[in-house]
């Protein structure tokens, strides 16, 4: 009778994961000091985008969930990336 | 214990259909955004320049470690430790209060140099920094609306543990009051570079 993901994550893999967002964080931080230009933006999301994936794999337990979960994931954020390159697109080439 | 048939599977993708409506609401905040940081990257610089970095840095510690224990209640709740998710769970509220306690300070601070929506002191600035600021005050705005909600689930989570109401066997509550906490944190990790560290 118990939750189909049964799977527990060790607190040991949390912390691990907690460390390397600190980590990222730190990285971003760091990064934001010295200026590269429009590579700045590039840097900063490039960051950003690697945190929100470890994010949502083990915070979120992603890694743990089925097909149907990863796919619906997916498509969402392949959604809001089309959303975006198309109105730029628009605005780049106005 | 009841034999009521609970769909754990449809619950929690019910509550991951309602994130992706979240993420397309702040998602059309982006676009915003980036379409005006493309326009204005001057006057967007010159006003990231004034937000306090320690301020955001401190308010990303605080919300990826809140998330850490989020995360941690969950495993304890699976491996039956009630006590031990319940002081998880409530660590993961004290920092959600460190985060608005934080902001309310950092807003104050902008008030008291007199930046707010529609203030005299913002109007007469460039229209970079106008718009600016007012994306800062509704992004950031929304999403502290949101750490709001997130404390009030927490609470009530909190309840449903001490009553056994979310245990062992039926912990999706607990599940899915994590997934809406760690959006929270997911929206942050965007809009602390995009308004801190600009650029």
């Amino acid at each position: 009778m118990s939750t189909e993901s049964k799977h527990i994550v060790s607190y040991k893999t949390f912390i691990i994961v907690w460390a390397l967002l600190l980590f990222l964080t730190a990285v971003t931080v760091w990064v934001a000091q010295i200026n590269l230009g429009f590579l700045n933006v590039v840097a900063a999301l490039a960051v950003a985008t690697t945190k929100a994936c470890i994010v949502i794999l083990f915070f979120m337990h992603l890694k743990y969930e089925n097909k149907l979960f990863k796919i619906s994931v997916f498509m969402t954020f392949l959604v809001l990336a089309l959303f975006i390159g198309f109105t730029f697109f628009d605005v780049a080439y106005r | 214990m009841s034999n009521i048939h609970k769909d754990y599977l449809g619950s929690k993708f019910g509550m991951w259909l309602f994130l992706f409506t979240e993420i397309l609401l702040f998602g059309g905040l982006f676009i915003l955004y980036s379409i005006y940081l493309h326009k204005y990257p001057t006057e967007f610089h010159l006003a990231g320049k004034e937000l306090n970095v320690y301020f955001g840095g401190g308010n990303t510690v605080a919300l990826v470690t809140s998330s850490l224990f989020m995360a941690m209640s969950i495993s304890a709740i699976q491996k039956d430790d009630k006590k031990l998710a319940i002081t998880f769970l409530s660590i993961t509220l004290a920092l959600a209060f460190v985060f608005l306690t934080n902001k309310y300070f950092e807003w104050g601070a902008k008030f008291h140099h007199g930046i707010y929506p529609d203030s005299p002191a913002l109007l007469e600035r460039p229209k970079g920094e106008i718009i600016f600021f007012g994306l800062y005050f509704v992004m950031t705005g929304l999403h502290g609306i949101h750490v709001i909600i997130g404390a009030i689930i927490i609470i009530y989570t909190l309840f449903m543990l001490k009553y056994e109401k979310v245990n062992k066997d039926d912990f999706v509550l607990l599940e899915n009051a994590g997934l809406y906490w760690h959006l929270v944190d997911l929206i942050w990790i965007y809009l602390f570079p995009l308004f801190y560290l600009i650029l």
